[in-house]
């Protein structure tokens, strides 16, 4: 259960401390889901917390490999670019469908459209 | 030293992903509403595939890379299709 890569005094420390920072951003964003009080402050969380808390797996990732393969590993960085394209992308698309149906649904404290006020 | 220092320091960033997985399935079960169950299950697989990115690193295999991509995409492929049933009704029209 409990185990570890065999790498160099400077790399496990890099390593250590990447991953921990990362689960820990990863779950301040996952609480903020849990915390606040309406969807629109919702969303934003944990698409903070996950898009860092990745990079920084990611970036502990590539260093354990890179320094046990003695030769650069970056196939870590898709993942990467893939998740930080695709997280503002699901924010957009279920904060649009969360406004359609309040607004479909006549409730009151949505937020605003700005593009109707100018006409 | 070193080593075990740092197994003790990967198990409690699962320990804590774990953490994040529990509240991020909270939010899907208890809702309220639709969108905050799609939020919820969003979080979920990111924060699953962060669990496996661990795992790889503690065991020093590359397979868990490659399920943590597929989860990746799978992921926000589904997601995408739960917020246009949400706007539509429907996901392919």
């Amino acid at each position: 259960m409990i185990q570890a890569p065999d790498l160099p005094f400077w790399a496990a420390i890099i390593v250590g401390l990447f991953v921990f920072a990362g689960a820990a951003i990863t779950l301040i964003g996952a609480i903020g889901l849990l915390r606040m009080k309406t969807f629109y402050e919702r969303v934003h969380p944990p698409t903070l917390g996950m898009t860092l808390g990745t990079g920084f797996i990611l970036l502990a990732s590539i260093t354990c490999f890179s320094v046990m393969q003695s030769r650069p590993v970056l196939h870590e960085a898709l993942i990467a670019i893939f998740i930080t394209i695709t997280t503002p992308i699901t924010l957009m698309l279920l904060a649009r469908a969360a406004l359609y149906r309040d607004r479909a649904a006549g409730v009151e404290d949505v937020p605003r459209d700005f593009e109707d006020e100018g006409k | 030293m070193t080593m075990l220092v740092l197994a003790l320091t990967i198990t409690a960033a699962q320990i804590l992903l774990g953490l994040a997985m529990a509240c991020a399935a909270f939010r899907a079960l208890r809702g309220p509403r639709a969108q905050d169950r799609v939020l919820g299950l969003d979080a979920l697989y990111v924060a699953g595939m962060l669990l496996l990115l661990t795992y790889g690193i503690q065991t020093g295999r590359t397979i868990f890379f490659e399920a943590a991509l597929i989860i990746a995409v799978l992921g926000f492929a589904g997601t995408v299709a739960l917020a246009k049933f949400l706007m539509r009704g429907e996901v392919i029209e």
